[in-house]
């Protein structure tokens, strides 16, 4: 059965871990979604032309919003995980009656917890920089939590797989970064020209940034169904690879 | 040596490994075919040098390592199947200090109860931290304490859940003396509240003066397990030096049945013998009432008993000769 103690005191020292580090976890990123905002939304974004009939400063919120999510989500799981190991401090975890179902649990849902604490602060912030409204309330917020889910779990999985705080923040700066700026965050990707919007296609962020504001716009440049489906599929490939993470205790139980 | 495993015939042991091995990535095998039992109630020392697969051993035992074959079973579950039950009474008071030190010992307590399923208990949290003065230091920071009062942390958090089955992987290696019999101290507590404790240490000492049986293992191999009165008995020596007047060209014919040699050109007669069960000091005794008899006379004479470490360093010299 169920170690829900176990699970709930992993999680609550989780989500205290970034309490502790609020600057970190909270004033960090807000702060630099706000200068986004001022200098895309309110400063340039008066002078751009609307974007499929939305004006441009709203027109990136979804896609700021996505960025925000895509990076903290991962980081703050990544984190979460890695510093046991870094400090030592995983030998109670791994000699607790906790399995792969509590870990998850409390070390995703915390990271989860964290991003969209976050994106409901950013949000309100937009709403200070640029007028937007949100088409499908309940959808985005149903979307925010699949995606800020699936990234915790993929953090979750670089937290174990790095040795080292460098290797911690490569896939994050490295890939998803230059993925989300090129995924049409601030773009929409109709305005490329061939082959350049063919190739965007392969980006997956595109999916996930478009899946967003199409609950924001109900317009896209992907159908939302694909968007949803592969976040879905994104989502069960990170819980199968940490299921063998666990099974076989690589990087955790040798 | 064989191995020699002993059991309390009819009683169940509260941890009973069979054929444990653990061969790491690269090949290093760091337990082969470990078979250990451990009684209810008992303290058990787990001797070693570095790298003998003391600590591989714990780990397989609490989960941190995966062996490679063998079985464990802890307070009757096999430990494969029912983890979550056994793990939940057993504690781990591991050899580095490894904590979150940023936050308070509070947080950490309850962190650490939680985990091992145990509802919140702020009175049964207090007793633990006065147990081990720590009490006053409760909504300090981790990282504020001193290198003595975070072991102290380590051992508390390991009791916040109250294992029957603990671990103390190296509980006082580097601490201060103070520290160290408070340590004893608190080891014989629980033992006293029906705690089995198995340790590991480097110092013999600690065993001799802790522990009911003794486990030496080395290479991943237990190379013996038993009483420690019975190990000091089997393998306990009396040793004795009579510095004489005169210098002696053989040992005299009364002196024959035992293990005597000179040494110093004659000026240092050498006994060797006893079984550390106090034989050794009355040859001791006869051998000077001999001496006295025979008119030798000796103006010194220096007697001791082997300890647990001489007996350890002993053996751990037997297996390199013999490897």
């Amino acid at each position: 059965m169920i170690n829900l103690r176990g699970t709930w005191a992993i999680y609550k020292q989780e989500v205290s871990r970034a309490w502790r580090a609020v600057f970190g976890t909270i004033v960090s990123p807000v702060l630099t979604t706000s200068l986004y905002f001022i200098v895309f939304g309110s400063a340039i974004g008066g002078q751009m032309q609307a974007v499929g009939g939305v004006n441009y400063g709203a027109f990136i919120v979804p896609g700021l919003l996505m960025l925000t999510l895509l990076s903290e989500s991962t980081s703050n799981a990544s984190f979460g995980i890695y510093m046991p190991r870094f400090t030592g401090s995983i030998y109670e975890l791994l000699s607790a009656p906790v399995g792969v179902t509590e870990t998850l649990i409390g070390f995703v849902g915390a990271a989860a917890t964290k991003s969209l604490i976050l994106a409901a602060i950013i949000l309100a912030t937009a709403t200070v920089f640029v007028d937007y409204t949100i088409a499908h309330p309940i959808l985005a917020i149903g979307y925010i939590m699949l995606v800020a889910a699936s990234f915790s779990l993929l953090g979750f999985i670089l937290g174990i797989w790095a040795e080292g705080f460098e290797k911690l923040q490569m896939i994050p700066m490295l890939v998803l970064m230059p993925l989300t700026f090129l995924g049409g965050t601030f773009y929409s990707i109709d305005m490329l020209a061939e082959p350049w919007r063919s190739v965007a296609l392969f980006n997956p962020i595109v999916y996930l940034v478009n899946g967003l504001r199409w609950t924001f716009y109900g317009s896209s440049d992907v159908n939302i169904l694909v968007s949803v489906g592969s976040t879905f599929a994104f989502l069960a490939l990170c819980v199968v690879v940490i299921a063998v993470i666990f099974k076989t205790g690589w990087r955790l139980r040798n | 040596m064989a191995a020699g495993i002993a059991n309390d015939a009819g009683m169940e042991p509260i941890l009973d490994i069979r054929g444990l091995s653990k061969t790491y990535t690269g090949g290093f095998k760091a337990l082969d075919n470990v078979d250990l039992q451990i009684r209810k109630g008992e303290i058990f020392a787990l001797l070693g040098p570095n790298g003998a697969g003391k600590t591989t051993l714990i780990g397989s035992v609490c989960g941190m390592v995966r062996p490679t074959a063998g079985t464990i079973h802890a307070f009757g579950l096999d430990m494969k199947k029912h983890w979550r039950e056994a793990r939940q009474r057993i504690g781990l008071v591991p050899q580095e200090l490894g904590f979150d030190i940023f936050d308070t010992v509070d947080r950490q307590m309850s962190y650490s109860r939680g985990l091992f399923g145990r509802a919140p208990d702020r009175e049964r949290v207090t007793q633990i931290l006065r147990s081990l003065q720590l009490e006053d230091k409760r909504r300090d920071q981790i990282r504020k304490l001193s290198g003595g009062m975070k072991r102290r942390v380590l051992i508390a958090k390991a009791l916040s859940h109250d294992p029957d089955l603990l671990f103390l992987d190296e509980p006082t290696a580097g601490v201060d003396v103070e520290l160290r019999r408070d340590m004893w101290r608190l080891i014989g507590q629980l033992r006293e509240q029906g705690v089995t404790i198995i340790l590991t240490t480097h110092y013999i000492e600690e065993a001799e003066e802790m522990a009911d049986r003794v486990g030496i293992i080395d290479k991943g191999r237990i190379l013996l397990v038993d009483e420690k009165h019975a190990i000091m008995a089997r393998l306990g020596r009396t040793e004795a030096h009579f510095t004489l007047e005169q210098p002696m060209q053989a040992v005299p014919e009364a002196l024959g049945r035992y293990n005597i040699h000179l040494h110093d050109d004659g000026r240092l007669l050498c006994y060797r013998g006893g079984n550390g069960t106090g034989n050794g000091k009355a040859d001791v005794a006869e051998i000077a009432r001999i001496l006295v008899e025979q008119g030798i006379r000796f103006t010194a004479l220096d007697q001791s008993e082997s300890s647990l470490e001489d007996i350890f360093v002993e053996m751990m010299q037997d297996q390199e000769a013999g490897a």
